[in-house]
């Protein structure tokens, strides 16, 4: 059968929906889907809102299609179909001396869904995001196979990448994949008090992987401490990493009480000694330190859980440093925080990065939660900054558009590619992306 | 020295998991079957992952006449030569019910087709002396139900042509492996209903390649299968004829 009506969700677990997914597994049977049957395209749903989700419609899971077409060991130039997940590539090609140039802090994300949200990784501030890697995107259109270059399709190239998978399902994809020394990685930790010396820090960090864990409990003097992370590809003999372990059921509302994170926090920043140290980590372990444990997100019990996360401008840090401090004060964030200092790299008119801080922290999904995500949401607008549409679940139409500049060019290129809005999922009509 | 696997039905879900896997593990494959762009398609995959050797013919088990090229291609490739066996097909029991020319077919690509072409390639295997044979059968072979016991026939013809072909062969030290996957979340199953301990394809290939190293003559995968199978086996036929499993 082509169809398989079923209910899914987000990464979040808070939006699901209801209805038939496809998952064809060979170009043929998604030509024939495309044709007759134009869906939405998804991949691994690592999305934690809504932007994965196609209620009462179709949508036609990619999964499958995971093969690479052709790798030039020579050039590291890299044909891979759409479903394949950035963790597989990894596992492929690192033992080989090439990395996927940009990784997502999960390794199961597909390259689709890696274009379609222009995904930024640890090495923004040097790599760009992950569409500017990205040399020809093959389109599955009604009509067949469509070729899609930045050179000679600059403006769909640009629609499709950042582009919410409204152009059309990515089939397949050809990437510059990046050399690497080896794979393990050289990874420095430095504890960092407080938040000024974090700025200074992510701003003269030299390194090529650089991010930082940010305790958003904290507050007063300690507001904004947390740990550096540097980091370089290296070779070297380390034992290969555990199998993952998984979360079997949803946890009570307990496990993340306030409490238990403010102690989880501390025990974590102290962890690393105060002159900071140098350790080697398996790769998969630096760039995806969650996947080990599989369904993590049934951490958050029945109800889900939000994930807020924004790109201020360099000169709105205090802007960023305010939010903190409201989000510190809550009482509400989860350990998993993020901060990182983004360059200016995006590929797409609807891409997520811009030159500054980017801030990433995750919610239980209670009211208060969502009544701070709409304040942070608002003081974001203010700061010029943008919200990440992977992640969000909460905002309304409003204030999404101006966030992002190019949004009328992105608008009339879809509405070439997809008159009839075939593509749309319940992200898009949330905030109506896809209305005049 | 290097093994190539001969795939039968390579653009089965379960055969594309297997062929990367054996890919990973460093050895070839030659993939056969009917979609020869999506066989490339894997070809390119295994090639990546390490395959020395990963190409492409066509196999149609209701063509015996295409039987011979494969055997030719093969006899030229050195080392250690294993099959695998993939191909099958599953049209419903109403179907097959509603128009019962369907059933041929049915038992020529689970079991006919394929035991034609193992028939055929035996003497070369059993002539070089090793090398392993691995057909993919069915629990659904293990006992006749109301639903689905045309494709169980076929399967269960199937199961004990192995067993014969391994009586036969193993004397020669080709070792003969029987699969019997319960469900697997493959294109073939996809949009069923009622799908009891589903299993994913990368786990059945594991089995099967590791079954295969350890020269496994009956392989029930994933495990659970083995006891269900063998308690549904013991059930009385005067029981068994009033359940509905
Ligand atoms: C633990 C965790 C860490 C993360 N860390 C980061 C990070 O560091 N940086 C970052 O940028 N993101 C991060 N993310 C977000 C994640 O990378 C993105 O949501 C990514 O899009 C997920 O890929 P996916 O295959 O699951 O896509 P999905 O969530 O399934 O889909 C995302 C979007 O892409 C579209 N899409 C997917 N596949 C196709 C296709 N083949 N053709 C057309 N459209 C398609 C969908 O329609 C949808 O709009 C993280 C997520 C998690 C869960
Ligand atoms: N999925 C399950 O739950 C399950 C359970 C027990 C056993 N099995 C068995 O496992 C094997 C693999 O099945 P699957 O689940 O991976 O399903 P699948 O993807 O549908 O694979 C079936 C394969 O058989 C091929 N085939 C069918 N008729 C053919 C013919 N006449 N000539 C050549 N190839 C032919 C198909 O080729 P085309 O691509 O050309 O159509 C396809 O590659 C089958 O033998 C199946 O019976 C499956």
């Amino acid at each position: 059968m082509t169809w398989k009506t079923t209910d899914y969700c987000g990464w979040g677990r808070v939006h699901s929906a209801h209805g038939p997914l496809a998952r064809p597994e060979r170009a043929s049977a998604l030509a024939t889907i495309a044709e007759k049957t134009p869906a939405p395209a998804v991949g691994m749903r690592r999305s934690y809102g809504d932007a994965c989700l196609n209620d009462a419609g179709r949508m036609i899971d990619m999964t499958r299609m995971d093969r690479v077409l052709e790798f030039d060991p020579a050039t590291g130039a890299l044909h891979i179909e759409a479903g394949a997940q950035i963790g597989q590539i990894l596992k492929i090609f690192a033992p080989k001396g090439w990395l996927p140039p940009v990784m997502p802090g999960t390794g199961f994300a597909t390259v689709g869904g890696a274009i379609a949200m222009d995904v930024h990784g640890k090495n923004h501030h040097g790599a760009g995001s992950f569409g500017m890697h990205v040399t020809e995107i093959t389109l599955m259109m009604p009509k067949g196979p469509k070729v899609v270059t930045p050179a000679k399709n600059s403006a769909l190239f640009k629609a499709t990448v950042g582009g919410l998978g409204q152009t059309g399902p990515i089939m397949s994809a050809r990437l510059q994949m990046l050399r690497a020394k080896g794979d393990v990685m050289i990874v420095t930790e430095r504890r960092v008090e407080a938040w000024n010396e974090f700025l200074a820090l992510l701003d003269a960090s030299e390194a090529t992987y650089t991010v930082g864990w940010i305790d958003a409990t904290a507050r007063g003097d300690q507001l904004g401490r947390g740990i550096l992370e540097e980091a370089e590809t290296g070779a070297g003999l380390i034992p290969p990493a555990k199998r993952g372990k998984r979360i079997p059921f949803d946890a009570p509302d307990m496990a993340l009480s306030p409490t238990v994170v403010r102690t989880f926090n501390a025990a974590y920043w102290r962890r690393v000694p105060d002159k900071g140290r140098t350790v080697v980590k398996h790769i998969d372990n630096f760039f995806f330190p969650l996947d080990k444990i599989h369904d993590w997100n049934r951490l958050y019990g029945k109800s889900g859980f939000h994930q807020f996360q924004c790109v201020v401008p360099i000169e709105a840090a205090d802007d960023l440093r305010a939010m903190l401090e409201r989000i510190a004060g809550s009482g509400l964030a989860s350990p998993l925080a993020v901060l990182k200092r983004m360059g200016p790299g995006r590929a797409g008119y609807m891409s997520f990065p811009m030159e500054g801080y980017t801030l990433a922290v995750d919610f239980p999904n209670r009211a208060a939660a969502r009544r701070l995500i709409g304040e942070l949401e608002a003081a974001t607008v203010v700061a010029g900054g943008r919200i990440y549409l992977a992640k969000d679940a909460l905002a309304g139409p409003d204030t999404v558009r101006g966030m992002y500049p190019e949004f009328a060019a992105w608008s009339k290129t879809v509405q070439k590619a997809d008159p009839d809005g075939h593509y749309m999922t319940d992200l898009v009509r949330r905030l109506k992306l896809r209305t005049a | 020295m290097s093994q190539t696997w001969i795939i039968l039905g390579a653009t089965s879900t379960i055969a594309r998991s297997f062929a990367r896997l054996a890919s990973d593990s460093g050895d070839g494959v030659l993939l056969a079957g009917r979609d020869i762009a999506d066989m490339q398609a894997t070809a390119s995959d295994c090639a990546a992952r390490g395959a020395p050797l990963a190409e492409v013919i066509a196999f149609d088990a209701r063509d015996a006449a295409s039987f011979s090229a494969i055997l030719k291609r093969a006899s030229d490739i050195d080392g250690t030569l294993s099959v695998a066996v993939f191909v099958g097909s599953m049209p419903t029991q109403d179907a097959m019910d509603a128009d019962p020319s369907l059933i041929a077919g049915t038992v020529t690509d689970n079991f006919t087709g394929p035991a034609i072409f193992l028939t055929m390639i035996a003497p070369i295997l059993e002539a070089r002396g090793n090398g392993t044979v691995v057909g993919v059968g069915s629990v659904a072979g293990d006992r006749g139900r109301i639903g689905n016991y045309i494709y169980g026939a076929a399967k269960a013809g199937f199961h004990t042509y192995l067993s014969g072909l391994r009586n036969r062969m193993g004397r020669k030290g080709v070792h003969v492996m029987t699969v019997k996957p319960g469900t697997v979340d493959t294109a073939m199953t996809w949009g069923m209903e009622k799908l009891p301990f589903l299993a994913q394809p990368e786990k059945i290939a594991a089995d099967i390649l590791r079954g295969a190293n350890g020269q496994k003559n009956i392989l029930y995968t994933p495990l659970i299968w083995w006891p269900v199978m063998t308690v549904i086996r013991l059930i009385p036929e005067r029981i068994f004829k009033k359940l509905q499993v």
